[in-house]
């Protein structure tokens, strides 16, 4: 078997990527178009992304957005963090059935069902829309990703090693929070950023439970678009496409690195005479 | 690696069991004995919730029940109300008369939100077209999706790592923003699209694509947004795959085009279930993409929602429809839910 | 191996009917759901004791382990160590450390943190910490390995840090679990001796879970043989192998050849057995508890058969014969299979002390096996 690409792979994965990322090449490349028409090249200009710092408004939707993402992406984890624990390690309770389905079920919940059921919730509990109720929303389908991801890093946790830690003393709780918590946590960045990032992109369920004065970032986008091609949005766009560019392409270099030191470690001890 | 039965038999061991155990178990044989026996379980199972496994289940639990169970019920309370000019809009379910001489509860159920949805033919249409575009794009993006994700499993060990962070990046991307960048490139009147066709002579200026604003539209953005969530659950489960299955296939006698489809695709059943679920349930009511990209003219359950809440501000017509369409999508995701679980079940 | 064990007198507390037993296994019973995981069993283990749990898969000897550690707790019965009552202690606070199958190390924390997580629990100073992690590392020769994390040490490195960890705490006993079960053949054998020495240095009781038979032979005081939940036999490895008190002990420990048969005579010092079977009479020099007339089963052992192509001088006892059936060639040994009139195969092992005989036995040939009357067990189960 050979384990280079064929002709046919070769040609999927071009037409795949061309597929995903020319769109958004085009839109990077058009942020610099000095000219307001999107199919006319107006020569070299950032005067959009000048234009872009002078809009308080964008800058404080922006500035919501990042708080709203930050604190419901932090609730997630802790939340997500012990719904993941449970389902892993609590094999029979009353109720898990129910447990599962509302831990799977919010993975594909269409938006406006979500939504309007919450926002209907805190209307017939007289909760006053704001950044409390986003919050709220935003974490109640953002912890189940989290929990998804705690839950496939605990099934293949070596429980051996919880045991060894209170063999050599540790009582249950501590035992969680030396030993279990510290392995597990890159399991729980990761399912930080997908909340944060999953929480910085709604648009539906936001509109439904933010209140006035409460607008996020894809909201306003969101408008915006709805109105029409604008230059400014481009330019918005790079700048939220570079930002998250950069952190994944270093957070894998970075991880790429421990990867091959480690497992240069790792072949450096099998080799030593022991 | 030792198969030791019984290592395999030991019941999940305790991490927080041990000390609620001893306590609570002797506490309920001393109720049972006792006069009060037959609250003895109620007694141990309240109890039960604020010693350790209780509470660490009870947390996430309220929280799952308080914002994603019990608006399901509100929302179904409200479908059976009537709208009116206050605020909330629409009436209370259950009022209670006191007039002095009376006392009693009236309970309305007012099944015409139904009777609207049913009878009517846009909110049977949408639901139809919702469910017959969800169901396209879903093939279409298993269509590009396995392709892909199969070309990445059999790509050589080290550029895989980077082959799947370029499917993940757009997805840590706005999905808004790839949305858009769908309209400028396919807008009928200054698309790039159109455009570029013109320039190079393909069509004539006075007669461009229309693409925008219609059910096509439609197609390339849940496509586009979506393929990740088809390619990353086949993909994680054609890597696992044993590639020596295929090279026993081969020495059998069976050609590489027919060992394909007798033993990769069987065995990729369970990621394309998987990916296909991911598409086709959050597609079926999907708003953003039909209400910027495929204009009036494609009706669509998503937008129908969107629309009787927020413009019409008929709210008890929009719950209805939600649990129509929650009705329709609920046994997709229990299945969905059911595969999850055995999933990680397997993984155990 | 020291000069201490060459002074050493035997050590047999378990025949010493003064001595106090230092872990007592009373009656207990563990189940999950229907299944019996162990069933009513009562053992006593003595201190510096070797003591071996040896089984197949699915015997009940992992479960019993985990109650002596706490993991598990007996359905019903005691768990006395030292005279104190463990069955309801938690594993924390028990006085016992466990050597885990898979070495069980902390990912997160170097060599040193290992070996010092059990101190750090209970409150050790942190120069007698250091003292004890460092006494530690020199007793399994990995002091220059200490700032390390696991994943940069070999196989049999993490097994001496799974070691060092578990013995810091100074354990009234400490329970390994399968210890070299992830080793290669060869360093399994080097390690086991490694093993036996520093339990003679720190003078621990050491109770170890094991499928693997010549493992527990060669390390044991005592072997406790384990079959579906209860305690087939409890002997030291030389009376497990040469008087194995059932079929199950005398097949499951090394090969074994089983005759069944009728005792036609018994007497205090001998017993004649008549196996059809064998087609032979067999004389065995120890008497026996069945009686007169009862079915009993004759065990020899491969190596103890002598195989021969003419007829021994007492053809009527202790001696069969049969076919060349297939001969294996291990170096050392070659061994025989040979089939009997009735079809029953028997197997014999030869010790090739001379390069060549002067007429190598070979396919089909007809030869007698033949043994002493001191070489074959008795048993009646």
């Amino acid at each position: 078997m050979t384990k280079g690409l064929t002709k046919i792979n070769l040609v999927a994965l071009t037409f795949g990527f061309a597929f995903l990322y020319v769109p958004i090449l085009i839109l990077v490349f058009f942020s610099f178009n000095e000219s307001r028409l999107v199919n006319v090249w107006g020569g070299f200009s950032v005067k959009w992304y000048g234009e872009l710092f002078q809009n308080e408004d964008l800058l404080q939707a922006a500035w919501i957005s990042l708080l709203l993402a930050a604190a419901a992406s932090t609730l997630s984890v802790i939340l997500g963090t012990v719904a993941g624990f449970v389902m892993a390690r609590f094999t029979s309770f009353r109720g898990r059935t129910l447990f599962s389905g509302m831990i799977y079920a919010p993975l594909v919940m269409p938006e406006v069902i979500t939504g309007l059921s919450l926002l209907l919730l805190f209307v017939s509990i007289d909760w006053g829309r704001g950044l409390g109720t986003m919050i709220i929303a935003h974490t109640s389908f953002c912890m189940s990703y989290v929990a998804v991801v705690v839950q496939s890093r605990l099934v293949s946790f070596d429980r051996s090693i919880e045991e060894a830690a209170q063999d050599l003393g540790a009582t249950p709780f501590k035992t969680f929070f030396v030993i279990t918590l510290p392995v597990i946590a890159p399991a729980l960045v990761s399912g930080w950023l997908l909340s944060f990032t999953l929480s910085l992109d709604n648009v539906v369920i936001t509109s439904f439970t933010s209140g006035p004065g409460w607008d996020t970032l894809p909201v306003k986008i969101f408008s915006a678009v709805k109105l029409g091609v604008k230059p400014e949005i481009n330019a918005l766009s790079t700048i939220m496409i570079a930002i998250v560019a950069i952190g994944v392409v270093t957070a894998s270099i970075v991880q790429k690195r421990a990867m091959v030191e480690r497992q240069r470690a790792e072949r450096m001890a099998a080799a030593a005479n022991d | 690696m030792s198969m030791d039965r019984d290592a395999a038999d030991r019941p999940t061991a305790a991490l927080i069991t041990h000390e609620d155990g001893s306590f609570l178990e002797k506490l309920e044989m001393r109720l049972r004995r006792g006069r009060f026996a037959f609250l003895a379980p109620a007694i141990v199972g309240t109890l039960s919730l604020f010693t350790g496994r209780g509470a660490v289940i009870a947390l996430p639990y309220g929280f799952l029940l308080a914002f994603f169970l019990i608006p399901f019920l509100i929302v179904l309370k409200i479908s059976f109300s009537e709208t009116a000019l206050s605020i909330p809009p629409y009436t209370e379910l259950i009022e209670v008369v006191d007039d002095g001489f009376e006392y009693f509860v009236n309970i309305k159920l007012n099944l015409s939100n139904y009777w609207t949805i049913l009878s009517e033919d846009t909110y049977v249409r949408a639901y139809l077209n919702s469910a017959k575009i969800a169901a396209i794009s879903t093939a279409l993006c298993l269509l590009i999706g396995f392709p892909m994700a199969y070309a990445m499993a059999r790509a050589d060990e080290t550029i895989r790592p980077t082959l799947l962070m370029l499917v993940i990046l757009p997805f840590w991307t706005s999905f808004l923003i790839r949305v858009y960048a769908w309209i400028v490139i396919l807008k009928t009147e200054g698309g790039l699209l159109n455009t570029f066709l013109i320039s190079i002579g393909v069509i004539s200026a006075d007669d461009p694509l229309r693409i925008l604003n219609t059910e096509w539209a439609m197609y390339i953005g849940i496509v586009y947004s979506y393929l990740p969530f088809m390619v990353l659950p086949l993909y994680a489960n054609l890597e696992r795959m044993d590639m020596t299955l295929l090279e026993a296939a081969a020495d059998l006698g069976c050609r590489p085009i027919k060992a394909f489809w007798v033993v990769t695709v069987p065995l990729a059943i369970p990621g394309i279930i998987a990916g296909c679920f991911l598409v086709f349930i959050p597609a079926v009511g999907e708003y953003v993409i039909p209400e910027l990209m495929s204009g009036d003219n494609v009706r669509v359950i998503g937008r129908k929602l969107f629309t009787d809440f927020a413009s019409e501000r008929n709210w008890p017509l929009a719950a209805a429809v939600s649990v129509v369409l929650l009705m329709i999508l609920v046994i997709p995701i229990m299945l969905f839910q059911r595969q999850q679980a055995r999933l990680q079940e397997a993984g155990r | 191996m020291n000069t201490a064990s060459a002074a050493r007198v035997p050590f047999e507390p378990w025949n010493d009917p003064k001595a106090k037993p230092y872990i007592r296994i009373v009656n207990v019973t563990k189940t999950f759901g229907d299944f019996v995981a162990v069933d009513n069993m009562n053992l006593d283990i003595y201190q510096r004791e070797f003591f071996s749990l040896l089984g197949p898969s699915g015997c009940g000897k992992t479960t019993l382990l985990r109650m002596l550690a706490g993991f598990e707790r007996p359905t019903s019965g005691r768990i006395e160590l030292d005279g104190v009552d463990m069955s309801t202690v938690p594993p924390y606070e028990r006085p016992v450390n466990m050597m885990f199958q898979s070495y069980a190390l902390f990912p997160h924390m170097t060599v040193e943190e290992n070996i010092a997580f059990g101190l750090r629990q209970d409150g050790v100073p942190k120069e007698e910490r250091n003292r004890r992690v460092e006494e530690m590392l020199t007793l399994v020769q990995l002091t220059k390995f200490g700032k390390r994390k696991p994943h940069q040490l070999s196989g049999g490195q993490r097994q001496r840090v799974a070691l060092a960890r578990s013995l810091v705490k100074k354990p009234k006993m400490l329970l390994l679990d399968e210890p070299l079960g992830a080793l290669d053949k060869k360093l399994r054998e080097q390690t086991q001796f490694e093993l036996m020495n520093i339990q003679e240095q720190v003078g621990i009781t050491f109770v170890i879970v094991t499928h693997d038979q010549e493992e527990a032979m060669t390390v044991s005081s005592r072997i406790a043989v384990m079959n579906h939940g209860r305690i087939a036999q409890v002997a030291t490895p030389t009376e497990i192998y040469e008087y194995p008190n059932s079929r199950y002990v005398a097949e499951f420990i090394g090969d074994v050849n089983v005759f069944e048969g009728r005792l036609s005579d018994v007497a205090p010092d001998h017993v004649v057995i008549t196996s059809a079977e064998a087609g032979t009479q067999v004389y065995v020099d120890r008497g026996t508890s069945a009686a007169l007339g009862a079915t009993v089963w004759v065990a020899v052992r491969p190596e103890k058969l002598d195989v021969s192509l003419t007829a021994p001088e007492q053809p009527d006892f202790n001696c069969v014969k049969g076919t060349v059936w297939d001969i294996g060639y291990l170096g050392n040994l070659t061994i025989y299979h040979v089939r009997l009139a009735d079809g029953k195969k028997v197997t014999a092992a030869v010790a090739n002390r001379t390069r060549l005989r002067d007429r190598p036995i070979t396919w089909n040939d007809e030869v007698y096996l033949s043994w002493a009357a001191d070489s074959a067990v008795v048993l009646v189960s």
